[in-house]
């Protein structure tokens, strides 16, 4: 499994708009008896409740997206994150530091080093060509010009955008944009990387290929994630843990497959409802433990989706290798395996469904 | 009694009633229908001394900065006359060419030409010094005070006002206290320009830097930028479109009021020569001059208005130094290859007297054969219109109407008919659309009868306080209320009805015309496309200038004046209703032509209602326009507050100046207000 070393995390955050949204917390840092009575209380004073008692971990090198519809808050929450919006209450620790307690001039630090982030719109500076727009975060830090566009060329490289290094923002495509933004969000090698609905401004075909594309670059940099979308498959494909938002409140933590599996309301039953679960599995899914030896297995990451399981297990009659991040073995799939998570899987999501 | 008061049917009849019975007892009472001398306020007086005090006191600092701001005027006026006529007529070329491309070039070149030939190069020249230096000045102070109201709530809540105020205060306000305080000379010019042309900066600076979008801010912020790197490597680039259209306003603002302050004179420009010109009443030769201002009008906003839409087509950097500066390098090449050949050539370094061209005689000559021949045709027309529009709504049909004038006498049975036709007519209004209508028609029918200026104050005010409690409630009634009080108790109130009275018919016949030509060429895209390069041109065009063909056809007088109102005035009109016509959502014209309604019913029913707000803007700025053209309009002689500032202006009496110019802008608030409310409550019933 994933190392559990944690990054990033929240604890109680609220963000309460209204005219006098703090006298409703007295320094107990948003940890509330009963956050539910609390949030319907503050309604009913004509504040508006943007996130309840949020609270979550995010480990290194793992994809959490938080998957809500519009007004959900999940756009405010990751803003608390990264502080561009004030949380009310509650503590945001990184690197065991509360993010809360620092000061501008300390923040500022942090985002020029530990946090990158991209936006649903782009956010580019349109007056600025694409080598400017990616090198600015560097540019802003006082960098020569050389280094500033020598570390801008590989991430260009890295996104895929040669060529283009001239253009101005108006000229290219939403696609080409969000590589832009991606490109500048990695440039100064953040550990934190923030995602605010990334793709959701784009053509269906191109999302998808910027899903593929952004997992590769995460299967080279291994960047602590916070992914927000509205998009439930997206959220299932490419999440390690999501989490589900609505009125503010997490109603849902868990791995794709398990709230694919045990949807906790009807709320959330509401998004899985149509969704082919199967398509979902990963490797570490489908692990059985090993009967016989497995010296001789070809070995495949935990990570890696069912699509391109089966092929490989269509040629390898005694099933193949799981193993993690560090190469440690933790188990077999066999074909006999596969079919039996999918029978008893199948047959769970019926009984789920009635 | 409670719930009758508050019946609006009783609160009118009352009303009416104080109206008529103050009407018929005002020849027995003066003080009903004069407001009493012995009360005015002697506001002007206590003005006069207290400006006496500063000027006596604290003169020497205001003089010691006029003589501080003279150097640079005076630097860039010897520079300019320094220089050959090529090299700045290369240099403008080449501004038109950055901002515009050959095409402006080509208007560039025949206009300063023009100038050139007829022999008001120095004139331009002295005119566009004062433009120079107070256009970087009032960008600077207005990108200053916009970033302030853009960071600070509470600052805007003062600067937004404050900014209303400055632009609704007829410009020939300002210059009297400058001039008193900084005495004679191109000072005054300078500062009043400054005051004038400051604040359209600041509300785009406001407007530009509110529409960045969050996400670029935050992008910014995401990348580690400081605040002051996001304002000025952030916001301020973002903005930039909006931040240029703010210097284009801000220049033709400022060319404006340069315009208007050479009526002080001693600054030998261009506004200069078309007044001297308009006193001697030689039209040709203020035509001749006032064609020049048109021109270095059009220029400058085309220049500033081109490089403003520039600022957002990115073009690939260049690589090289030399084509990176290319226009540096054509710049100093230029520059000096026309210097040089003015040694060689003196012509090109100045223009011979006697090769000077001078239409002006012949102008003149021609207009006097035009007037000659008709001269009865423009007179009857005069006429007709004096006699049947403009003396009934001042003096009323009761004295206006006279065998000399209308053909009749007003008899006793011909007065009692006319009010029971007008009875009827309100009372069928009354049944066949709404009980406002029916008010506004016996109103109107007793303001026609007895005449705008002949009203009693205090009905006046009541009727203009109840009008304004129906349509904005209480807070727009007490405005109202208290301006009329201001303007009566420092005894302008006569002279403001004059100028009411101007004002409205020019306004009325305004926004009749502007929005039927609006309505045209919302339908017709040729009309569209013809009207347009008038619209701008009118628009930008320093209002000094309007008056010129007006003066020369008709003379001066309360005619001519409310000609060159309505040619200033219909613009906005036009353009709103065009405006508001052409945005109106789709599908409900579709639907309603599904419905099967009949292209006057379309128009009528459905198109007009729901562009009814966006043609009450145009009313809005209608109303303004007027109001600011009105005194410019005193030049050519009109009775009323503008010819009362002008008359401060020349007696240097800054007490009566400044009161007549605070009316006005009061006048110019209330009906603002009026209209915006008026606006408000059609746009909620339409949503």
């Amino acid at each position: 499994m994933a190392s559990k070393e944690i990054k990033l995390s929240c604890r109680n955050v609220w963000k309460v708009y209204g005219e006098t949204p703090d006298n409703f917390f007295d320094n107990n840092n948003g940890n509330v008896s009963d956050p539910l009575k609390l949030a319907q209380e503050m309604n009913h004073k004509e504040h508006i409740v943007a996130n309840a008692n949020v609270s979550f971990d995010v480990h290194v090198g793992e994809i959490f997206v938080i998957m809500g519809l519009s007004g959900s808050g999940k756009s405010t929450i990751i803003r608390c994150l990264s502080r561009l919006v004030e949380p009310t209450a509650g503590e945001v620790i990184l690197d065991n530091e509360d993010l809360l307690k620092k000061t501008p001039k300390e923040l500022t630090e942090i985002r020029r080093h530990k946090m990158g982030m991209v936006f649903q719109n782009f956010g580019l500076i349109p007056h600025l060509n694409v080598i400017e727009n990616i090198a600015f975060p560097l540019k802003i830090q006082n960098f020569n010009k050389d280094t500033c566009f020598e570390k801008a060329k590989k991430v260009i490289e890295l996104v895929g955008l040669e060529g283009r290094e001239e253009n101005y923002p108006s000229q290219l495509s939403g696609g080409q944009q969000q590589r832009v933004g991606i490109a500048r969000s990695l440039i100064v090698e953040p550990d934190v990387w923030f995602l605010d609905e990334p793709f959701s401004a784009l053509d269906p075909l191109i999302r998808r290929q910027m899903q593929d594309e952004f997992m590769k670059i995460q299967s080279v940099l291994n960047k602590s994630i916070v992914f927000i979308t509205h998009d439930f498959v997206e959220a299932l494909r490419i999440a390690d843990r999501m989490a589900i938002m609505r009125d503010g409140f997490i109603v849902q933590f868990g791995r794709p497959i398990d709230i694919v599996m045990n949807p906790v309301d009807e709320y959330v039953r509401d998004f899985t409802g149509d969704v082919p679960f199967e398509r979902f599995l990963k490797a570490e899914d489908l692990i059985e433990k090993p009967k016989s030896r497995t010296d001789n297995l070809k070995t495949i990451s935990r990570t890696t989706p069912i699509q391109e399981i089966l092929p490989q297990l269509a040629d390898s009659k005694n099933g193949l290798a799981v193993v993690d991040d560090k190469n440690k073995e933790l188990g077999i799939i066999t074909p006999q395996g596969v079919i039996n998570v999918m029978a008893s899987a199948g047959s769970k999501k019926v009984q789920n469904k009635k | 009694m409670k719930t009758l008061l508050k019946l609006d049917l009783f609160q009118w009849f009352f009303v009416i009633a104080i109206t008529v019975s103050f009407l018929l007892m005002q020849n027995q009472f003066v003080w009903l229908k004069e407001f009493p001398k012995e009360f005015i306020f002697p506001l002007s007086a206590i003005l006069n001394s207290g400006m006496e005090w500063v000027v006596d006191y604290s003169g020497w600092f205001f003089k010691g900065i006029s003589w501080f701001l003279e150097w640079p005027i005076k630097g860039v006026r010897w520079l300019l006359h320094f220089l050959p006529w090529t090299v700045t007529v290369f240099l403008f070329c080449l501004v038109s060419y950055i901002a515009s491309g050959w095409g402006l070039v080509t208007f560039t070149l025949l206009a300063t030409f023009y100038m050139v030939l007829i022999g008001y190069w120095v004139e331009s020249m002295n005119s566009f010094s004062l433009v120079a230096i107070s256009v970087p000045m009032a960008v600077l102070v207005g990108f200053a005070i916009g970033s302030w109201g853009f960071f600070s709530e509470r600052a805007e809540k003062v600067i937004k006002p404050t900014l209303d105020f400055l632009q609704t205060v007829p410009a020939f306000a300002y210059l009297l206290p400058i001039l008193l305080l900084f005495g004679f000379g191109t000072t005054v010019g300078l500062l009043a320009s400054l005051i004038y042309s400051f604040p359209p900066m600041v509300r785009n600076t406001i407007l530009g830097l509110r529409q960045v979008p969050s996400e670029i801010i935050e992008s910014g912020i995401m990348s580690g930028a400081s605040s002051r790197q996001l304002f000025w490597l952030v916001r301020v680039p973002t903005a930039w479109k909006q931040i240029l259209l703010g210097v284009n306003q801000t220049t033709m603002a400022s060319l404006s009021m340069v315009i208007i302050a050479s009526i002080i004179g001693g600054t030998a420009d261009i506004g200069w020569e078309v007044l001297v010109y308009l006193r001697k009443a030689e039209f040709g030769g203020s035509l001749v001059a006032g064609i020049v201002i048109a021109l270095i009008a059009m220029i400058l906003d085309r220049i500033t208005s081109g490089l403003a839409k520039n600022s957002v087509t990115y073009k690939p950097r260049e690589k090289s130094f030399l084509r990176r500066n290319k226009f540096w390098f054509l710049a100093i090449t230029g520059v000096l290859f026309f210097y040089i050949m003015s040694f060689i050539f003196p012509i090109l370094n100045q223009w011979p007297e006697s090769y000077f061209i001078s239409p002006a005689k012949f102008i003149s000559n021609g207009l006097d054969i035009f007037i000659l021949n008709f001269g009865t045709q423009i007179d009857y027309l005069k006429q007709v219109a004096f006699f049947f529009i403009m003396l009934p709504v001042k003096i009323g049909l009761q004295l206006s109407v006279s065998p000399y004038t209308w053909g009749f006498e007003l008899t006793p049975f011909l007065i009692t008919a006319y009010f029971i036709i007008m009875m009827l007519f309100a009372s069928w209004c009354f049944l066949k659309f709404s009980k406002d209508v029916a008010i506004g028609i016996i109103l109107f029918s007793i303001f026609i009868y007895f005449g705008l200026t002949n009203m009693p104050w205090l009905p006046l005010i009541l009727i203009y306080g109840l009008i304004g409690f129906k349509i904005g409630g209480l807070k727009l009634s007490l405005t109202i209320v208290a301006s009329f009080l201001f303007i009566t108790f420092t005894g302008v109130l006569p002279q403001a009805l004059l100028s009411i009275y101007l004002c409205g018919i020019a306004v009325i016949i305004s926004f009749i015309l502007g929005s039927s030509l609006g309505i045209w060429a919302a339908h017709n895209d040729k009309v569209s496309a013809f009207m347009r390069p008038i619209n701008d041109t009118m628009q930008t065009m320093p209002s000094f200038v309007i008056l010129i063909p007006f003066v020369m056809f008709f003379g001066i007088g309360e005619f001519t004046a409310l000609l060159a109102i309505i040619a200033y005035a219909f613009v906005p009109a036009m353009r709103y209703t065009e405006h508001g016509l052409r945005n109106l959502p789709e599908t409900v014209i579709e639907a309603a032509r599904m419905i099967g309604c009949s292209q006057t019913q379309l128009l009528w029913k459905v198109k007009i209602p729901l562009a009814m707000p966006v043609i009450m803007l145009g009313l809005n700025q209608t109303i303004m326009f007027g109001l600011a053209m009105l005194v410019i309009a005193a030049l050519v002689g009109t009775t009323g507050l503008g010819q009362l500032i002008y008359i401060g202006l020349s007696k240097a009496d800054f007490g009566t100046g400044m009161i007549s110019g605070v009316s006005i802008a009061l006048i110019a608030i209330i009906f603002d207000r009026t209209t915006q409310a008026w606006r408000i409550k059609l746009e909620k019933k339409t949503q």
